[in-house]
């Protein structure tokens, strides 16, 4: 990466550490060349096939390491941090055919690898890389679902996602931040989301928290609530 | 020459009726292969189908089925059985008669079966459903005659494709069968005599006497029409006064929710309390038959109806039909004049009335247009494949089949006369594998071939799921309205589109009353009754016409008079000021008018090519000019212009309409679009890549729409040339798409477009600023005004 051109993103920072918030859903940490990808979903349409489900192609595994896969081109990370549910159940992890076996290996390779359990993947998933509850990086802090009372805190599991209202946008996946913590959207393909107006979201995030709306542009707003 | 037998011209005299010149061609001809009779309505045309089998099984006793009648509704197959019924047992003929649809309980269904009718009455899903038993053969063994009541309605959609098809398979099974096909006016009867007749067999076409010319006029108003609308509410206190003045009324409208807001003003006016009722497709069942009863009764003096009322049924003494809100159609508008005076010889009455300024012109170019019987209509293109699909799987239920057999057998239906055989392969190949993106997918496996070569299920407990497929009907999905309180009554049907739009407490129309919204529970839509007069949501969506490429040149050939005396002033200064302020567009060039409004710029284009393709126009256009930088915000259809406003002003419109571009957008981006996945959706439901929901899979449409969207996208993404695609785009030339007619519309233009750079906007362009429906568009102009508002907020919160 050239050091002249600036990161993409929305930059702020968190416990006195720079971070980028990326259009794409994931976080950058510059100075620890971390990037921080959450809720994945990996395998969901197998799991829903296997509960009876209406049956979806499992492409969606794929639409998701592919941008994820174009992340990494373009950050070039020393670690990569998966911050929970990163697979749809602990069955879809060991359902993931071979040729998406070894496109995962390719992304894991010369790079640390954490997968930070999450509510769907509790357990460890044999798939290379670190498994952990949590991960404590001072001055911040890792680990799916967000504690109220933690600071300098990345989180994932609420999908929270936000408009700009008057020009009449759609809602989109979106990062909150506030001075104690960062919630971020999924990067799952495929996944619903909770509007950050809604009451759990609104009493996690404080009085003067933004919304980061992805899309071609990080672009930030004040916390519609 | 035959003549009639004498029971039969008893019966005739005793009723004081002489038999009709066409009645008797019919009967003369009974031998022949194929016949097509075009009749007006109220011809005696039913009678006419059947005079042939009744005399045949009056004289030579027959055991099990002879004739087969097949009509586009349930409805008419039961009421059709009462009217025969009547001179069969007056001419005491050993003749039974039975109907089979949806609704006719399962043990009847059995034993018809076992032991059919001489006469049976069906639907064309009903024949599919009987096509895919094993034991077809012994069931349509010794059938002679097959009658296809309403084949004009029937040949307008895939259901007459799946009935051909169902008749190509009969004909194997009984060699000879004779093909009657009974048809309403329609502008092409040589087309529609060969997609009836096995091909190459020839088609007489029998014309009936069309009676006298329809007496039809545009409703004289007290007040003007508004400048845009669809409704016709201004109209109200002038349609009660015809109410009034005839016996039965019937008033169409071209969507349910205008007939429905129609209908609450009329009552609302309807200070003498004249019986009228509302009838259509969306209303309860039980709702309908009730109108329907009091209607034949003679108990009503009005209804307001859609196409609902459409076909065939005998609606009782009508003497007047009012169509509210331009035709678009001029054939759909002669067929429903047809409705009123349904007794030969008598001329129809019918009024028009135009539910804006524009339509003022539409209509009385449709006034032309009848009178001068230049009926419109599009060709119709080869038979679909998804069709074709189903038909298939449908063979493979009844049992093992080979593929030289098959494609020969379908070949003779004359929709499917010029199908290739590497066609039919591509459809029995993705029947057989689901197709190269899905081959990993046992459920798409379906078909498997013998060591002989044959072709059977793969799983014989396959053919259930396919049976439950059977039809080509394209149900929107629906949600059933009850009352929360007072027993849960259903009172009918929304889209589920617009009631997930519903929040607790918004009002809106259904069958003529106000309900308030409660909840959704599983499938149905909770209310409970309100006694606002206002209804919050006025509008649940309903079938939008396109206006006909005949009618539309038309129009446009009326623009280029001098002056208009046959439009009420009020239109023609209209006319009048567009001509001097701008200018009127012209048949072969293209009108683009670019003006500033309201801080944004615009640009109108008077394509003229129908909604639906202007929609799609609105789509690519937005599309180019995001790619040219012109920042689009937003735009909006008629059948007449797109209008579309955004940041930047559009400098050169001819950049616009390349067509390697337009076409190019149409295959890329396009393909992206709702309108392209509901497309998709509609050909992958008849050809079995999804399942129709039925009340008793659990899952939600909104569910089937997810899955059928993402394997749209899979599709897309990694099999573009997936069979279902390319189904998806050749139906995309037409229907909800449309682009056929953009392409004809650039062709006709042929890069002549008039572009006009105004100060304001333009008498003609005016009342697009007030349509519903507009589209936004998200691109780098709403990313600019994003970026705006999201400093401003930020700002405002003091968190820069």
């Amino acid at each position: 990466m050239s050091e002249a051109a600036p990161l993409q993103g929305y930059a702020f920072t968190l416990s006195g550490e720079a971070l980028i918030a990326r259009g794409s859903g994931a976080l950058y940490w510059p100075a620890q060349r971390t990037l921080c990808v959450s809720d994945l979903h990996l395998g969901k349409s197998e799991r829903i096939a296997r509960r009876g489900g209406s049956a979806l192609p499992p492409y969606e595994t794929q639409d998701t390491l592919q941008r994820l896969e174009e992340e990494i081109d373009a950050l070039a990370p020393d670690q990569v941090i998966c911050l929970g549910d990163s697979f749809d159940d602990a069955a879809a992890a060991g359902a993931l055919d071979g040729p998406t076996l070894i496109w995962l290996q390719r992304l894991q390779a010369g790079r640390e690898w954490i997968w930070i359990e999450g509510n769907h993947d509790p357990g460890p998933v044999g798939l290379g890389g670190t498994h952990l509850a949590d991960m404590s990086k001072p001055p911040l802090s890792f680990r799916h679902i967000a504690q109220t009372t933690a600071t300098g805190e990345i989180s994932g599991h609420y999908h929270p996602k936000a408009a700009i209202k008057r020009t009449g946008g759609r809602a989109r996946p979106s990062f909150l931040i506030d001075s104690a913590r960062v919630i971020m959207p999924a990067f799952g393909t495929y996944t619903g989301g909770l509007h950050s107006h809604g009451s759990v979201l609104g009493s996690l995030m404080g009085r003067s928290a933004i919304a980061v709306l992805t899309g071609p542009v990080a672009r930030a707003i004040p916390m519609p609530r | 020459m035959r003549s009639l037998p004498e029971t039969f011209s008893n019966w005739f005299a005793s009723h004081g009726w002489q038999v009709h010149p066409h009645q008797q061609e019919m009967l003369e001809r009974a031998d022949d292969p194929a016949l097509l009779l075009i009749a007006p309505t109220g011809g005696g045309k039913t009678l006419a189908g059947f005079l042939p089998t009744l005399i045949d099984l009056a004289n030579h006793p027959h055991d099990g089925l002879h004739t087969l009648y097949i009509s586009p509704l349930k409805a008419l197959a039961a009421d059709i059985r009462r009217n025969l019924e009547t001179p069969v047992a007056e001419m005491a003929l050993p003749i039974r008669i039975e109907d089979r649809t949806g609704d006719t309980p399962s043990s009847r269904k059995r034993r018809q079966r076992a032991d059919p009718p001489h006469i049976l009455l069906t639907t064309p899903e009903s024949l599919a459903l009987l096509m895919s038993y094993d034991d077809a053969p012994r069931m349509f063994a010794g059938l002679k005659r097959v009658v296809v009541d309403e084949i004009h309605a029937l040949a307008e959609s895939k259901r007459g494709d799946q009935l051909m098809l169902a008749l190509a398979r009969l004909e194997r099974l009984c060699p000879g069968l004779r093909r009657v096909g009974l048809s309403a006016t329609v502008e092409d009867p040589p087309a529609l005599a060969g997609f009836l007749a096995r091909h190459p067999d020839p088609c007489h076409i029998l014309m009936a006497d069309p009676g006298p010319a329809p007496d039809i006029r545009m409703l004289h108003t007290e007040t003007p029409p508004p400048w845009s609308g669809g409704g016709g509410v201004y109209a109200i206190p002038d349609v009660l006064e015809q109410i009034r003045q005839h016996r039965i009324t019937l008033i169409f409208h071209n969507t349910r929710a205008q007939a429905e807001i129609f209908f609450h003003n009329l009552w609302l006016a309807n200070d003498d309390g004249l019986p009228i009722g509302i009838h259509h497709g969306s209303l309860d069942k039980v709702q309908r038959d009730r109108v329907e009863r009091a209607m034949v009764q003679g108990r009503l003096r009005a209804v307001v109806c859609t196409g609902s009322l459409d076909l065939g049924i005998d609606w009782g003494d009508v003497d007047l039909v009012i169509q509210v809100g331009a035709p678009k159609n001029v054939k759909r508008l002669v067929q429903r004049i047809g409705r009123a005076n349904h007794r030969y010889n008598a001329p129809s009455k019918a009024l028009l009335v135009p539910a804006n300024r524009f339509e003022v012109v539409e209509c009385e170019a449709a006034l032309e247009a009848v009178v001068a019987a230049d009926l419109d209509g599009d060709p119709r293109g080869p038979g679909p494949r998804d069709v074709l699909c189903q038909h298939i799987l449908i063979a493979a239920c009844a049992g093992p089949f080979a593929a030289e057999d098959l494609f020969d057998e379908v070949r003779t239906a004359g929709p499917y006369a010029d199908l290739a055989r590497n066609e039919f392969d591509a459809c029995l190949d993705y029947c057989a594998t689901g197709g190269y993106a899905l081959r990993a997918y046992d459920q798409w496996q379906r078909l498997k071939q013998a060591p002989d070569g044959r072709w059977h299920l793969r799983d014989p407990r396959a053919s259930q799921l396919i049976r439950m497929n059977i039809g080509t009907i394209q149900d929107t999905d629906t949600l059933k309205v009850r009352l929360k309180r007072g027993g849960g009554k259903p009172l009918g049907e929304v889209e589920e589109s617009f009631a997930t739009s519903l929040t607790p407490g918004d009002t809106f129309l259904i069958g003529g009353r106000i309900v308030r919204y409660e909840s959704l529970r599983e499938m149905t839509v909770e209310v409970s009754r309100d006694g606002g007069r206002k209804p919050k949501v006025a509008v649940f969506s309903g079938t939008k016409f396109a206006t006909s490429t005949q009618l539309s040149q038309r129009i446009l050939r009326m623009f280029q008079q001098d002056s208009w005396p046959e439009l009420p002033r009020h239109t023609s200064q209209w006319l009048s000021l567009q001509r001097e302020v701008s200018r009127l567009p012209e048949p072969g060039r293209l009108l683009v008018e670019s003006f500033p409004h309201d801080g944004r710029m615009h640009v109108c284009i008077y394509g003229f090519a129908g909604r639906n393709a202007m929609q799609t126009l609105g789509l690519l256009l937005t599309k180019r000019m995001e790619e040219l930088g012109l920042a689009p915000l937003g735009f909006v259809s008629t059948d007449y212009a797109t209008l579309i406003w955004g940041l930047e002003e559009v400098l050169d419109p001819t950049a616009l309409f390349d067509p390697v571009a337009l076409r190019n957008g149409l295959d890329g981006w396009l393909a992206g679009n709702a309108v392209m996945k509901r497309t998709f959706r509609g050909a992958a439901t008849i050809a079995g890549l999804i399942q129709r929901n039925t009340p008793s899979t659990r899952k939600s449409g909104r569910q089937a729409t997810f899955s059928s969207d993402i394997l749209y996208d899979t599709l897309l993404k990694y099999d573009p040339n997936h069979l279902l695609m390319e189904i998806t785009r050749q139906e995309a030339m037409r229907g909800l798409v449309d682009f056929g007619r953009i392409v004809e519309m650039t062709q006709r233009v042929a890069g002549r477009i008039d572009h006009l750079r105004l100060e304001r906007v333009s008498p003609l362009a005016a009342p697009l600023f007030m349509e519903i429906g507009k589209v936004p568009i998200e691109g780098e102009g709403r990313a600019r005004l994003e970026a705006q508002e999201a400093e401003r907020l930020m700002q405002e919160a003091g968190l820069v």
